[in-house]
């Protein structure tokens, strides 16, 4: 517990920290230059917007050197840039937290996003519009580093609400084909729902805290009211759910896949979707108020790993496999850190190797898609592994640390999750075995369909090794899906105590629980399953099937005809029910009324005829009248 | 003296002058029982005057009077005009003074 308060006191920045504002600053200029400057910079755009990353990745590095020299004590800093609003009793500053998991966190973004852009450099060169998707590029770098980065919740909703843009505009980018367009949309829409969770969750701090920033609200928590700290957990896991893909707001993910490819390994498998994991594990100090919210956590997490992982195994669009792949592994993370202090740093350790060697096959899927003309069914696919050595080798490094293979990145941070599940539950540990299971099942399939077997290109497809802007990120991320496991696997649980909470967990690099061999069993067991299936001919048609559980994964396990039926239908019916009340009961009253006062206005226009005698008879009238009542009013 | 003869006597008048001007056609005859009705508006107040001995109603007897000379004025110069545009100076056939 001191350890944790200690972690709750950043200390104020100088020196090198004073420029951490760069970080955020220098990708958010380009995006405005890009922008603004319009063709002008279309000849140089895709450098200026490659180098804004890179050095925002120099300046994160700068600060990690820095924070690993420095006492523990101060690692944690914060740094104050301005008031953002001062209104009566409010005052919200903008600033930034740069503590251990933040630098983290940051050195991800700016790393991979920095291999990314270089690889969209060859993805995107036929591209006519690749200065715009540089420009959006760097505004979602800008937007996740102020997510990651801020020092309160509110300044982290600005950064939220920014990849949620940012995803919106590059899912769309292709916003000539219908689908990504409609995407987007859907994307949007189903993201505002957990930004809604978010924004209770906001308003709820500043009810109870009277401040949303992390300091005041980490120290809050305890004094919390037990049901306010359960709602508050609720609406962050919602918050949550609705970014990082989470059963039920999973719908989107997969069709975000609309999107070029190095989108969705930037946004939909590194770094925008896991913000839902940091949410999480940043709130660590509320769901230790509320154990039912962190229950729910890791039963949302168990539920989307196994879901993601089941859509997984009957996806022939080699993106959505791997799409289903991301919610299944952003399920292990959430189950993670809805285990409490023994799991958030192993979600974060697994959301770091998982930002490798997913952006590492994402890639190898876009160089793969590069060759074969844009065609993304597996069944067209086949014995690439001659065709393109290189994202082969590459890509197969990614499968290894996928699926856990010893010693490889996965191997470390989801054999860790595993064994934390099975410290909390059994039914926990055996959920996520199972999971590594399917894994291991679905992406044999995968590396089977696309790399081995026979050809099945359609006619007029030769495949061809990509430009080496794209296999030079693929090598880096492969190495790293490699090694990073085993590089952090000792350092990063004491390294992320402070800001996790702190618990003691045997982590050794050449340990083998028999949790751990029991998974490698299991995982073998998957390997051999998939190797043994898919060997033979694949057909290059879908092959019907009466397999409820292919039918099932086949239609995203009815995700979609459930959110229409439960919520659009109802919607429809309501908005066409409030649509005739408006038309039948607003109209009709307010057209009634005008109707009333033109029949009468006809009527009582005849009386004037014209006929001054008629005048006349009225005005006697009148005057009658009135000394009539003013007689009556004497006598009365 | 009795003052109640005159009142009677302008109440007589102001009916007569009101009866006139709604059941006569001719646009002239019709104008001068509006003369009527102001006369007769005018004995009234001088009748008032008298009883109050003050000279309040007096003076605006004048006044009406002034107001009248005036208003016959434009009045007569409207009839002939009418009369001689319609070769009428019925004021049922002038029916323009409408919507």
């Amino acid at each position: 517990m001191n350890l944790l308060e200690a972690s709750v006191l950043p200390v104020a920045a100088e020196g090198i920290y004073t420029w951490a504002w760069l970080m955020i600053a220098l990708p958010a200029l380009g995006a405005a230059i890009l922008l603004l400057g319009g063709k002008a910079t279309d000849a140089w755009g895709h450098w200026l917007g490659t180098l804004m990353p890179i050095a925002s990745f120099a300046v994160a590095a700068g600060l990690f050197g820095t924070m690993l020299g420095a006492d523990e004590g101060e690692r944690a800093v914060d740094l104050h840039l301005w008031t953002w609003i001062a209104s009566g009793n409010w005052t919200i500053s903008f600033g930034m937290q740069i503590d251990q998991l933040s630098i983290l966190f940051a050195l991800l973004i700016t790393g991979v996003g920095s291999l990314i852009h270089i690889y969209s450099i060859g993805y995107m060169a036929h591209d006519d519009r690749r200065r715009r998707f540089f420009a959006y590029l760097n505004l979602f770098i800008a937007a996740m580093l102020t997510l990651v980065l801020a020092n309160n919740y509110l300044a982290l909703f600005l950064g939220w609400e920014g990849v949620g843009l940012a995803s919106y505009l590059l899912i769309g980018f292709w916003q000539h084909k219908n689908s990504a367009a409609v995407a987007a949309k859907k994307a949007f829409v189903v993201n505002r729902v957990g930004d809604l969770g978010l924004s209770m969750a906001v308003f709820t701090m500043l009810a109870q805290f009277g401040s949303s920033s992390f300091v005041d609200v980490n120290n809050g928590a305890p004094h919390l009211s037990s049901t306010w700290a359960t709602l508050l957990g609720f609406f962050l896991l919602l918050a949550a759910c609705g970014k990082s893909a989470q059963v039920p707001l999973q719908s989107w993910l997969l069709d975000a896949m609309e999107g070029p490819t190095p989108v969705s390994a930037l946004i939909h498998a590194a770094t925008m979707v896991t913000a839902g994991v940091y949410l999480v594990v940043r709130s660590h100090a509320i769901y230790e108020q509320a154990p039912t919210a962190q229950l729910a956590v890791a039963i949302v997490g168990t539920v989307t790993l196994l879901f993601g992982a089941w859509i997984g195994t009957s996806k022939d669009d080699i993106k959505k496999v791997l799409a289903g792949s991301t919610m299944s592994q952003i399920g292990y993370m959430m189950l993670a850190a809805g285990l409490g202090p023994i799991g958030a740093a192993f979600a974060i350790f697994h959301l770091l190797t998982h930002g490798f060697f997913k952006a590492n096959m994402f890639l190898g899927a876009g160089s793969v898609m590069h060759g074969m003309n844009d065609d993304v069914d597996m069944r067209h696919y086949g014995a690439l592994r001659k065709a393109m050595p290189w994202t082969f080798l590459t890509f197969a490094m990614g499968y290894l640390a996928i699926i856990g293979f010893p010693f490889t990145a996965g191997f470390y941070s989801k054999d860790h999750i595993i064994e934390a599940a099975f410290e909390k539950s059994p039914v926990f540990g055996s959920l996520a075995l199972l999971g590594a299971f399917v894994t291991a099942f679905y992406m044999t399939r995968l590396m089977m369909m696309t790399f081995f077997g026979d050809k099945r290109w359609l006619p007029g497809v030769h495949p061809h090794e990509s430009p080496v802007s794209m296999t030079g990120p693929l090598v880096v991320l492969a190495t790293l899906s490699i090694v990073a496991g085993a590089a952090m696997n000792n350092w990063i649980q004491d390294w992320l105590a402070p800001a996790t909470g702190h618990h003691p967990h045997e982590a050794s690099l050449l340990h083998f629980s028999g949790i751990g061999l029991l998974t490698m069993a299991v995982v073998a067991l998957g390997v051999a399953l998939g190797w043994y299936v898919f060997k033979g001919t694949i057909p290059s048609q879908v092959p019907a099937t009466r397999n409820v559980f292919a039918i099932a994964g086949r239609n995203d396990l009815y995700g979609d005809a459930f959110n229409e039926a439960v919520f659009m239908r109802p919607g429809q019916h309501l908005v066409k029910g409030l649509a005739a009340a408006d038309d039948q009961l607003v109209d009709g009253a307010v057209m009634g009324g005008a109707g009333a006062v033109a029949g009468l206005s006809t009527l009582v226009r005849k009386v004037q005829n014209g006929y001054v005698r008629s005048y006349g008879l009225t005005m006697v009238g009148g005057a009658l009248l009135v000394g009539a009542i003013l007689i009556l009013g004497r006598m009365a | 003296m009795n003052l109640n003869y005159y009142i009677v006597l302008s109440a007589i008048l102001f009916t007569l002058g009101v009866m006139g001007f709604l059941l006569r056609r001719n646009a002239i005859v019709a104008f001068m029982s509006i003369e009527l009705m102001l006369n007769a508006a005018n004995l009234a107040m001088v009748t008032f005057a008298l009883a109050h001995g003050s000279l309040d109603g007096q003076i605006a007897a004048f006044f009406v009077m002034i107001v009248a000379a005036a208003e016959v004025v434009v009045g007569l110069a409207i009839i002939v005009t009418i009369f001689r545009t319609r070769r009428s100076a019925s004021v049922d056939e002038a029916n323009l003074l409408k919507f």
